[in-house]
């Protein structure tokens, strides 16, 4: 029998959080990712499925829709992550497939990425120095892919200038952590 | 440089990798075309001092490919376009 440890992206046993001045950086383990790629000819029916899984229409082009259980993120053209809590959807992907059948590509993404909430009053001046976002235009609901540190990452604005969802890639989470702590040392 | 992508706006040229002149989207047929025609394809290429018509991939963004017609002796870009969408048409 395997008596294996579950860890964070971080290695912790427990969410790293990180206070520094007014911003916080928490780690989010509890999130179950997959990816959704309409197949060619098959948009229409897949933004239908897309719409009766999260309650609204399909995120378009850098956006993101929030819902409950399943929300969405906007990462390319008829692209999808759809994202949900890992305690009742650690098989997300086998989930998302059985609704979506022959008309979407379905991806397994929880171990690919790494989550951050980035929180505080003031968090644009973190972002500033860490992304090229325009920042007076990123509202809430609106999500994007950038670079990061060099590393291509997912940022939503859940509220503005003060909750933004970082997501990277999970294989480069110290360096993703160690950027944004250090941007957040620069402002406090 | 700025590139206006057609789906997310103004993005920064630092996001994006070239990959050349929009040419390579033509591929020779694999089962009709010549040795002549793959190496015209592999080697050949047009170097205008002007209008270029050449593919950027978003690789920090949303990894679309675009088709950026872009002047080469000022810089300034006249049309972006999704090559998926040009692709479709031809």
């Amino acid at each position: 029998m395997h008596d294996l440890i579950p860890i964070t992206a971080l290695g912790g046993t427990t969410a790293h959080v990180d206070t520094i001045g007014d911003t916080t950086l928490t780690e989010l383990p509890d999130i179950a990712l997959a990816s959704v790629a309409a197949r060619a000819g098959q948009e229409t029916a897949c933004g239908a499925k897309l719409r009766d899984m999260l309650g609204a229409d399909a995120p378009a082009a850098g956006k993101a829709v929030f819902g409950d259980p399943f929300s969405a993120l906007w990462i390319g053209p008829d692209q999808w992550m759809i994202s949900a809590d890992f305690a009742t959807h650690e098989d997300i992907a086998a989930q998302v497939s059985s609704r979506f059948g022959r008309c979407a590509s379905v991806t397994e993404q929880t171990d690919a990425w790494v989550c951050f909430d980035l929180s505080g009053a003031g968090v644009n001046a973190v972002l500033e120095l860490l992304c090229n976002i325009n920042l007076l235009q990123f509202a809430a609901g609106d999500s994007t892919r950038t670079s990061i540190h060099h590393l291509g990452c997912l940022v939503t604005c859940i509220e503005p200038d003060r909750l933004v969802r970082i997501m990277g890639p999970r294989a480069s989470a110290g360096s993703l952590h160690h950027a944004v702590t250090t941007a957040m040392t620069s402002v406090a | 440089m700025i590139i206006n992508h057609p789906l997310l706006g103004p993005r920064d040229s630092a996001e994006f990798v070239y990959l050349g002149a929009a040419t390579l989207m033509d591929r020779p047929d694999p089962d009709t075309a010549t040795a002549e025609e793959w190496h015209d394809y592999g080697y050949l290429r047009d170097n205008p001092a002007g209008p270029h018509r050449e593919l950027w991939f978003h690789e920090g963004g949303d990894r679309s490919i675009l088709i950026v017609t872009r002047n080469t002796t000022t810089h300034e870009i006249t049309a972006v376009e999704l090559a998926r969408t040009v692709g479709a048409r031809t």
